[in-house]
């Protein structure tokens, strides 16, 4: 079998989920597509999943309530151990990319990470995936009785909903207790949808001048769009914003319909971030700024007057 | 105790990458140590300066004989001595995680400091991988240190935020900007260095089998529509930019 270990948070299925399941049946590696959900409280979680795959595994556990490294290899490994599974896919996450080095090692077997695409070739498992700070792209491939997988966010269509619901099943788990004390947690809420979902992202850099306009020119667009906001690395350097929002190698990795950047020069270290988006738009006063190297479309301007504009011109 | 920083020797971020016969071709290209290792290089050695009881901080590269560079320049920075696992051979992070786990309990390291996500390779399974061989927990994308006997505290970047957190040694960490401002080797330690042991060691004796195998490699860029809109006139700038979204790109309604 093919064992998905679902995304989920807030009581919700990620569309990451959906996405890892899309790879799958694409992949043309044989059996049913198994997704498995963690965590306390699932069921609603675990009816979402049924909907896509051909069957969900559910553990339901006090010791799952929150994610850690530990517990999900472990829970990943019994599970792929006792269904036999060939193949084990991962959100590429940065939890998912935590956990599953240590499923490939507990089950010695080869890891492909971060995979773009997915198709078998023969006997082994065939992947694409960017290295080089997101300049070359690469195709790797492995083999062995299991090959464990983490698929990047955006890569694939989310499944939709097909014939009838798979069956559930709750599996019984011996998990360790984390050896990591969590002494305090904060989450960076926001109202606007998360960066790795969003379909649309407005970016701000050092060219939008300070926080205050930040709020009021990259927030103000997002909302007018409905989009998600991103910041780049000096923009969170300097305080202006939450590291949550940073874009780029040091931060998220986004591939959205349409990344929007306003004041954004374009580093390496950024565009390794946004680079695969759909989309480029990239206002700049800066007509050398190297961003517009890699737009689709492109205004040389003032981001004060033109992003106003912008906003006034969308709620039409 | 002992500490042991990973250290992979990496293009500089603005160096231009070339292909040759399907494969990344580093002749050539300016290479420098990883920037996620050198804030892991940065934290051991503020660790010891903190007062913490460190015997040994040891830094570990895996890779061709040119990675000896970015080891002298650890050494300069101030790790006491290097080990060089020498090989030409492309092995993949969960492999090279055995040669890890062996030097560590070789070597009585307690502590293992790793970069996030290398910028070679874009990616993020050496530490967990090496924490799992070694039965020891992991915190990953640290940006926040502190060791106070045997216990590890600080703060780490999460899916939805960031947590604090508390472990006992040993365990790997691994390391991200914001951690530190690591700093530059000055002349005299760069020629201290050079009379810091750098032992060779032998790949062939790490037992090694490589598991994932490139087929090919290639600079893929998107093909970029590149329009320019004219910016003067900032409304028609902007009703000219929606109607390509809405129409064109199709990325709006």
């Amino acid at each position: 079998m093919i064992l998905i270990v679902a995304e989920h948070s807030a009581g919700k299925l990620a569309k990451s989920t959906l996405e890892m399941v899309t790879a799958a049946r694409d992949s043309g590696r044989e059996g049913p597509v198994t997704v498995l959900v963690l965590g306390q409280n699932v069921a609603p979680i675990a009816t979402e999943a049924a909907a896509v795959a051909d069957q969900v595994l559910v553990a339901d556990l006090p010791v799952l309530a929150t994610y850690n490294a530990e517990a999900w290899a472990a829970a990943t490994t019994q599970i792929a151990g006792e269904g036999e599974a060939h193949t084990v896919i991962i959100g590429g996450s940065r939890s998912g990319r935590e956990f599953a080095p240590r499923v490939a090692v507990k089950l010695d077997a080869p890891y492909l990470e971060d995979a773009t695409s997915l198709k078998a070739n023969g006997a082994a498992l065939q992947a694409q995936r960017y290295t080089y700070l997101a300049r070359v792209t690469e195709t790797v491939e492995a083999e062995g009785p299991v090959v464990v997988v983490t698929v990047k966010p955006g890569s694939f269509e989310a499944a939709a909903p097909a014939g009838e619901a798979g069956e559930q099943y709750d599996v019984e788990l011996t998990l360790p207790a984390s050896r990591v004390e969590v002494t305090g947690r904060s989450v960076e809420k926001s109202s606007r949808v998360a960066l790795t979902e969003a379909d649309v992202i407005v970016t701000g850099g050092r060219g939008v001048g300070n926080a205050e306009n930040f709020s009021k020119y990259v927030e103000g667009l997002a909302d007018a769009l409905g989009a998600g906001v991103g910041a780049t690395r000096a923009v969170v350097d300097a305080g202006w914003r939450p590291y949550a929002e940073q874009v780029g190698q040091t931060g998220k990795t986004v591939q959205p319909g349409a990344y929007i950047a306003l004041g954004v020069s374009g580093a390496v270290q950024h565009l390794s971030g946004m680079g695969k988006s759909k989309n480029i738009i990239a206002i700049n006063k800066d007509a050398e700024a190297p961003i517009f190297k890699v737009a689709d479309y492109g205004i040389v301007g003032d981001i004060n007057e033109i992003v106003p504009a912008l906003i006034e011109a969308s709620k039409r | 105790m002992n500490i042991l920083t990973l250290i992979r020797q990496v293009p500089d971020a603005e160096a231009r990458v070339k292909i040759n016969s399907q494969a990344v071709d580093l002749d050539g290209t300016t290479l420098v140590m990883d920037g996620m290792d050198e804030y892991g290089v940065e934290e051991a050695l503020r660790l010891r300066e903190g007062g913490a009881p460190i015997e040994q901080i040891i830094a570990l590269a895996i890779g061709p004989k040119r990675n000896e560079d970015a080891l002298r320049t650890a050494l300069a920075m101030g790790v006491d001595r290097a080990i060089h696992v020498e090989t030409d051979e492309k092995f993949d992070a969960v492999t090279l995680s055995k040669v890890v786990a062996q030097v560590a309990q070789a070597e009585n390291v307690q502590l293992i400091l790793v970069g996030g996500q290398e910028a070679d390779w874009d990616s993020q399974a050496l530490g967990a991988a090496s924490a799992e061989r070694l039965g020891w927990p992991q915190l990953t994308w640290t940006n926040e240190l502190k060791l106070d006997g045997g216990t590890l505290t600080g703060r780490h970047d999460v899916d939805d935020g960031n947590e604090s957190f508390r472990a006992e040694l040993p365990a790997v960490v691994s390391t991200q900007q914001g951690l530190n401002e690591p700093r530059y080797p000055t002349l005299p330690n760069i020629m201290k260095a050079k009379k810091k042991e750098l032992r060779k060691d032998d790949a062939a004796s790490y037992g090694l089998q490589n598991r994932v195998r490139t087929v090919n490699a290639e600079i893929q860029t998107r093909a970029r529509r590149n329009t320019m809109i004219d910016g003067k006139d900032p409304q028609a700038a902007a009703a000219r930019l929606l109607e390509l979204l809405r129409s064109e790109a199709k990325v709006i309604a």
